[in-house]
């Protein structure tokens, strides 16, 4: 997803209730935040929508999620005679709970969470007696809620609409009015749990779904403390859920894990990095490991080096509030950058549980080394008015919410090294920015020259170096890139692509990101979600950068909108004797 | 095409795509169907519906009157209904015991084949010309003259990547039962498994619960149509679920209020999908139609 896009949390910035997109273009985007044109395939299902198949939910996982008393965890999984590890046609459920929802009022509630309950509810994921309670401070009724989720869902969900399906959602849908310090509304909220697990049948199951600014967590937990709401009857599970981002440096990340460790017991946190619920980020994981065709490479004997980035073609917009101060390194870097960089450069789990996952991403974390000479090896900038994409754009302090001396940053590119055996030596470069010339996500890795190349100069003026593109968003798939002859008499080599595109070798579509995520949270399955150790590593990177960043005092340098970038960030590059791929 | 070669049909093919302008192949499976006259309407249906979700080059085989001359009609349908391409071969004379010629160059290169005989399975698929191109190989015991004969018999012939449809229209039933055990329920002392005469799905799903549960299960006969009722009987209770029409089902749990599941007659072509999803072999659909096999040597 785009990260601006990346919708506000409930009172980050904006008048409340404020449904004004932070874009004028966003409001187009698809729900998986990118833009995607229907590809012609999409168009032709469209057109047989009268066949039903590919709208109904799979009857086999209807018919089981319908009964589910129980999530499906590994534990269950042992215990029922009649499930079979090898036995994949029987889907894996989730047992009866309830979502409470902190901060339903905000933007990624009515954009993302809303509209995915409902498609997982469409696919029939949803457990039998799921109920959705809504908290915020708004005078409201049940109805108003219901009517909230209503036009959410319509506007934002990725299945088509059904009534039968909204109905189901629609009965378990539950709102508590009142604000993060009101005890009465807590005790409110504890009896409406209490009733609704009377009513439906929930068991005791509760989810807390945080997607408030950080700074409502500690008033938030306190109160579920003091109602008694973390503590999980003998049977039955509590599970809190929070959004980046995890503190804005290592020491406030730490407190903000105080606050929520003293309700919550570790595995019962569960840290959404939402780029990690995306398809193409988990195949990194498959193309390493499942194949032997790239891990002979994969290391310092063939890799020159490897470029992360993301780029946005959006500026703050709406989120100015928040962004100001945060900057484009604590926003994007220190979260999906590096872990994408630790999912590219971890050595084989040994397992993929989460333990073992999570283990050897610490590790790579952990070996990531930040050049001695900071002003050598970082690179900021804020873009300044311009153009983009044929639209005239302002400049980031002309923003409305941005103070005419900010200095936070909207670009930023930093260089790392990784010191273990596989990796000495390559550096890894990363980058990020708003309002660059194109919307794009990709992990690149650029392989060293031949050695000894047979041919004449001029024959291989025009050939680059071979690379490994893992394009995350959008158009997901990957891009292996090499030389060829070019057809003719003469001897000449230039640079050709081999695509594996998604979209055209698996026609399912994959579900968004958050989906795949709540579901994780119902059913307990943690492997996709960072742990408390990650975040900390990751602070340890990013925080002298944002030291030295803060001690030099000046203002980034500007770029113009729609461009690729400050000229600060080729110089890097420059330094290195490389160049960073096209935007 | 009348009387045509298998080359020739291969060059209309990449000709009709260049003209779409997609010269890129998109798909991830070559399907074959094996099937008479009469099924192909069906049959083709239910693939072309099925290649919405996985894009396939259909290849549809069917053989035609052994005393005409030797020759090959072929039929192409690109784009429209389907996603991919749909070629009908007809074989005429001798060349129907020689499919596989005209096959092996209408396969795509590099990527699955998957062979499916909607009728008149050869009793080792794995074996016949044609079946051993396929990974994976379906069969559907349902339109044989004996099925529970059928798909007992598959034990036999069995090799890794068989399947069988009579195995896939249980899928929501055992999907079902699994989720219902997820909360432990006890032993189960015994129970039946209901449907129609000579239903072969209820027969492997007998054989699969009485092997996973460790309780005799037995078969019994009722009006139909299809599966109706599974019945296990428990210390103290029981449970069941009992289909009411073709969508719905209750099902009855101890200590629980019955409650309604949808549990619907699902068409050839969702099957069919469901069987593409998967291509590696299905160990545990190996292990049920062994049982059955045994299961039945006892009974004769």
């Amino acid at each position: 997803m785009n990260d601006s896009e990346q919708p506000r949390s409930a009172g980050e910035s904006g008048p409340p209730g404020s449904t004004t997109a932070p874009e004028g273009a966003s409001g187009l985007t698809g729900p998986d935040g990118g833009a995607p044109a229907p590809s012609p395939r999409e168009v032709s299902a469209a057109a047989h929508a009268e066949h039903p198949h590919k709208v109904t939910p799979d009857d086999s996982l209807t018919a089981a999620q319908s009964v589910a008393s129980t999530a499906t965890t590994m534990e269950v999984m042992e215990a029922n005679p009649l499930r079979d590890p090898r036995d994949k046609r029987l889907p894996r459920v989730a047992g009866p709970c309830v979502l409470v929802l902190f901060g339903v009022t905000g933007d990624l509630a009515r954009r993302k969470l809303l509209p995915a309950i409902y498609d997982l509810g469409n696919r029939g994921l949803l457990p039998p007696g799921f109920s959705l309670v809504g908290f915020a401070r708004r005078d409201w009724a049940h109805q108003d809620f219901a009517k909230i989720t209503h036009d959410a869902v319509k506007e934002h969900a990725r299945t088509p609409f059904r009534e039968e399906v909204w109905k189901q959602i629609c009965e378990g849908l539950h709102f508590v009015p009142g604000s993060f310090d009101d005890e009465g509304a807590f005790d409110a909220l504890a009896m409406a749990l209490k009733e609704i697990d009377e009513t439906r049948g929930t068991g005791g199951n509760y989810a807390f779904y945080l997607s408030t600014p950080p700074k409502a967590f500690p008033l938030i937990v306190d109160q579920l403390k003091r109602t008694g709401l973390t503590k999980a009857p003998a049977g039955s599970w509590r599970r809190v859920v929070i959004e980046k981002p995890f503190g804005h440096d290592l020491k406030t990340a730490r407190e903000l894990n105080r606050t929520v460790d003293s309700a919550f017991k570790p595995d019962s946190v569960f840290r959404i990095d939402h780029y990690l619920g995306k398809e193409t980020v988990q195949n990194i994981l498959a193309l390493r490991f499942a194949n032997t065709l790239f891990e002979p490479i994969w290391n310092r004997g063939y890799v020159d080096h490897v470029q992360i980035t993301m780029a946005e073609d959006i500026g703050v917009g709406g989120r100015a509030g928040y962004y100001d101060g945060i900057g484009a390194a604590r926003d994007v870097i220190q979260n999906h950058l590096l872990q994408l960089l630790a999912l590219v450069a971890m050595e084989d789990p040994t397992a993929f549980g989460a333990a073992a996952l999570r283990r050897e991403k610490e590790k790579v974390l952990e070996a990531l080394t930040l050049p001695e000479d900071l002003s050598l090896a970082t690179a900021r900038g804020a873009y300044t008015a311009g153009w983009q994409g044929g639209v005239p754009v302002a400049g980031f302090l002309e923003e409305d919410g941005i103070p005419a001396d900010s200095t936070t940053e909207t670009y930023a590119a930093i260089k790392l090294e990784i010191a273990n055996r596989r990796w000495a030596g390559v550096p890894f470069y990363l980058r990020t920015g708003k309002r660059l010339g194109r919307r794009m996500t990709e992990v690149a890795v650029v392989f060293q020259r031949a050695p000894h190349l047979p041919f004449s100069k001029t024959d291989t003026e025009i050939l680059g170096q071979n690379a490994l593109v893992i394009r995350i968003q959008p158009d997901e798939g990957i891009t292996v890139r090499f030389g060829s002859k070019v057809p003719g008499t003469a001897m000449e080599v230039r640079d050709v692509n081999m695509d594996f595109a998604y979209g055209e070798a698996f026609l399912e579509s994959s579900p968004e990101a958050y989906e795949r995520l709540l579901l994780d949270v119902l059913i307990g399955d943690p492997p996709l979600f960072p742990h408390q150790r990650e975040v900390e590593l990751s602070w340890k990177v990013i925080d002298p950068i944002e030291e030295f960043w803060a001690k030099t005092d000046e203002q980034p340098e500007g770029y113009p909108s729609g461009t690729g970038g400050p000229k600060s960030a080729d110089e890097l590059m420059a330094r290195d004797g490389r160049v960073w791929r096209m935007l | 095409m009348g009387a045509t070669t298998a080359s020739d049909i291969s060059s209309q093919l990449t000709r009709l795509r260049h003209q779409v302008g997609a010269p890129a192949v998109g798909m991830v499976l070559t399907l074959v169907v094996v099937c008479d006259e009469s099924h192909q309407y069906d049959a083709v249906r239910a693939a072309s519906e099925a290649s919405r979700e996985h894009p396939s080059r259909i290849l549809a085989v069917i053989p035609r009157e052994r005393e005409e001359a030797t020759r090959l009609d072929a039929e192409i349908r690109v784009g429209e209904l389907t996603t991919g391409e749909v070629v009908l071969l007809r074989l005429y004379g001798e060349l129907r015991e020689h499919a596989d010629s005209v096959l092996s160059p209408l396969l795509l290169p590099d990527i699955p084949v998957v062979v499916w005989w909607p009728n008149n399975a050869p009793e080792a698929p794995a074996k016949d010309p044609v079946g051993a191109f396929g990974q994976r190989r379906i069969t559907d015991a349902r339109s044989a003259g004996d099925s529970v004969a059928a798909i007992r018999s598959r034990s036999a012939g069995y090799t890794p990547g068989d399947t069988d449809l009579a195995w896939t229209r249980i899928t929501p039933w055992r999907s079902l039962l699994a989720a219902a055990f997820d909360q432990p329920v006890g032993k189960i002392l015994d129970g039946y498994v209901e449907a129609e005469p000579g239903h072969p799905s209820a027969a492997l799903l007998a054989v699969w619960l009485s092997d996973r549960l460790d309780a005799p299960i037995k078969v019994t006969e009722s009006k139909g149509p299809g599966l109706t009722t599974v019945h296990l009987r428990l210390k103290g209770g029981e449970v069941v679920v009992k289909r009411q029409d073709s969508r719905t089902a209750t099902l009855v749990r101890p200590g629980q209020p019955d409650r309604q599941v949808a549990l619907a007659r699902r068409p050839t072509s969702d099957l069919l999908a469901e069987e593409l999803r998967r291509l590696d072999p299905d160990e545990v659909y190996a292990a049920a139609i062994q049982a059955a096999a045994s299961n039945g040597s006892k009974r004769s």
